[in-house]
């Protein structure tokens, strides 16, 4: 299979297209999809390639939701653009006490094909309604299964592993990774939701990771090896299923692991993450496992106090150093 | 009016009414004796709402229902044994044992739920009717809910989206004149709910809830209309809810007065009854017959229910996911 260079964007638009022309049952509904190609202009093109298949709704985040769940219940494939991640706040009932129990709660007697796709994500001064990163949330909903990808490689193959699921996905899509370009490559390319990935192999240190925090453990990491001190980074990509044996090979390795995710500290799945590791392989440890996350506040509007607030390379820098004892 | 339901429908809807109303009967005496764990909600006075409406749907159509939803399901033809072996938290049960009264549905018979969320069935059955015009077919989906679930925010999401889209959906509020303990009259900014409709530019139409045949005919109508393809409709039947929001309500927001009143004047089982017995359709032998085949049918369920088994407490872990 040939290799590209692809943005994220791109890569969003390929695979919604491939799933779309092979499925009928796939229909994208949402606000401002079909004019303008999705606020971020990640539907482009799809809308005259699939007529009728991207519906525009209007500003009702609750049944935008329901509308796809119900559609799911009903023989339809959907995908439901939440606009900005921050409005899930809007279809909470939907996605936690509907979407997530209704497999459950009516004891297996049917499938839930539905994608929930969520920009998510800060660094665009876009202040506290339009900046979150709000995955540990749904983590802590048995029922769903939570996406974050980083590199346009693992969009494409998450993007088009979750509409093909049966089960409820919510996919978080970071804004600020909308342009960022990797290889990608064409055609059918599949990442199944569950797998993590060793981006970069090292013996000093685990970064766990995922969604942005992947290209700053990246950037951290390339300064650290000028220390001596070689990270290997896991990119977790699905939170839930969670691939642990990918994290416990790793740690056994390494002895050390440092959880990197752009989200606020506390309650953050840093803290879930964190936990495992202590009571499956502490025997593994040569240091206590740290955290780099979002300091406990709404996101300021300010660049200045937002650049403050969001982990940064040298919050990843200090904390691998911290646990190799460098 | 002539009615166009033949006899023999007439005494099929009867029939489907006595079940509702000794299933409810039975609920409810199985939960003050202790065999039915949790909460229950009854219908009991409000029949007439779901075998009317139920009885203008096809098998393929679409119901959500409410916490109050055992007699939309019984109207939509659920299966009697595993409703009571659910209420009971059998194995054999509709979810198994994980849902219980306010979570039964049966996806084969277009039940897609009841709901323990107020109005939480408004987004799904919006997404129930854009299916069904995306998949061209001439289906119709149901929303049955109350006056007080009138009150929250998907119902204008729902109704505005069943509007601009013209989705063949059935809004069908059962006004029973209370939301748990709280007056319609108190918690309503109007008295017929139906009024509402006109802000969605779609009919609203109120009846006497407790008619069954005043029922039928205006979800005739309105199915009618969203199949032609022509949009929604809000259909309230106006009722009273004669039990406690919950089994072992005090009730302390009415007077024992207020329901005997309802109960002798306007029961919508007696009142179908002694029409039907009036047109010479129903007989007193019938009438019999029909009640001991009932009763037969629930002991058969309650027996049914009785000597299945209990989940194993570890297939609470079931059931989570197609691939888990």
């Amino acid at each position: 299979m040939t290799e590209r260079m692809i943005s994220c964007s791109v890569a969003i638009n390929e695979a919604l297209e491939e799933e779309m022309a092979r499925d009928e049952a796939i229909f994208i509904i949402g606000e401002d999809l079909v004019a303008h190609g999705g606020i971020f202009g990640q539907f482009k093109g799809l809308p005259e390639k699939f007529p009728g298949r991207l519906i525009d709704a209007p500003i009702s985040e609750s049944c935008i939701v329901g509308a796809g769940l119900g559609a799911a219940l009903t023989g339809m494939r959907p995908l439901v653009d939440m606009h900005f991640a921050d409005f899930v706040t809007c279809a909470m009932d939907e996605i936690v006490n509907q979407t997530a129990k209704i497999r459950y709660m009516f004891g297996g007697q049917v499938k839930v094909p539905l994608v929930i796709w969520a920009p998510d994500g800060a660094g665009l001064g876009a202040a506290a309604h339009h900046s979150q990163s709000l995955e540990s949330w749904f983590v802590h909903t048995p029922g769903l299964k939570v996406v974050v990808p980083s590199e346009p490689a693992d969009v494409k193959g998450l993007l088009k592993a979750a509409v093909r699921e049966d089960d409820p996905v919510i996919f978080f899509q970071h804004k600020k990774l909308f342009a960022k370009e990797g290889p990608v490559p064409e055609g059918e390319h599949i990442i199944p939701l569950g797998k993590a990935a060793v981006k970069r192999s090292g013996g000093s240190v685990t970064i766990l990771t995922y969604g942005s925090g992947f290209y700053m453990s990246l950037e951290a990491a390339n300064e650290l090896a000028g220390m001596g001190i070689e990270a290997e980074i896991v990119d977790l990509r699905t939170l839930k299923p969670l691939d642990f044996d990918t994290i416990a090979g790793s740690i056994q390795k390494t002895n050390r692991a440092v959880i990197v995710h752009e989200a606020c500290l506390t309650g953050g799945f840093g803290a879930e993450v964190s936990a495992r590791i202590n009571s499956e392989l502490f025997d593994y440890l040569d240091a206590p496992v740290l955290r780099v996350a979002g300091k406990d506040v709404p996101m300021p509007f300010s660049p200045c106090m937002e650049k403050f607030v969001m982990p940064k390379v040298e919050d990843v820098i200090k904390a691998v150093r911290a646990v190799t004892y460098r | 009016m002539k009615s166009p339901i033949s006899t023999r429908e007439m005494i099929q809807l009867y029939r489907k009414m006595v079940t509702v109303r000794k299933f409810e009967t039975m609920a409810g005496d199985y939960f003050a004796a202790g065999k039915i764990p949790g909460f229950i909600h009854l219908s009991i006075g409000q029949e007439a709402s779901s075998v009317g409406v139920c009885s203008a749907l096809r098998p393929d159509d679409y119901i959500a229902t409410t916490h109050r939803g055992h007699g939309h399901v019984i109207a939509k033809g659920a299966n009697l044994p595993k409703m009571v072996a659910e209420l009971m938290g059998r194995r054999t049960g509709y979810c198994k044992g994980k849902g219980g009264s306010m979570h039964i549905a049966d996806f084969s018979l277009g039940i897609l739920g009841a709901n323990g969320v107020v109005a939480g069935g408004f987004p799904i059955i919006t997404g129930a009717g854009l299916s069904i015009k995306l998949r061209h077919t001439d289906q119709v989906a149901v929303c049955f809910f109350g006056d007080g679930a009138s009150n929250r925010g998907p119902v204008h999401e729902a109704m505005n989206m069943a509007s601009i889209w013209k989705l063949p959906i059935l809004f069908v509020c059962e006004n029973n004149c209370y939301a748990s303990t709280t007056p319609q009259t108190y918690a309503c900014s109007v008295n017929n709910i139906a009024t509402r409709a006109a802000a969605y530019n779609f009919p609203g139409v109120t009846v006497d809830g407790n008619d069954i045949l005043a029922v039928r005919e205006a979800a005739d109508k309105a199915v009618e209309r969203a199949r032609r393809g022509e949009g929604p409709t809000l259909l309230e039947n106006k009722t009273y809810r004669r039990r406690g929001h919950f089994e072992g309500d005090p009730q302390k927001y009415r007077t024992q007065e207020e329901v005997a009143e309802w109960e002798k004047k306007n029961d919508p089982l007696l009142r179908f009854a002694s029409m039907l017995k009036k047109e010479k359709i129903l007989t007193d032998k019938k009438e019999k017959e029909i009640q001991a085949e009932v009763d037969d049918e629930l002991r058969e369920a309650v027996a049914f229910a009785e000597q299945s088994e209990y989940p194993r407490p570890e297939e609470a872990l079931e059931d989570m996911f197609i691939n888990p």
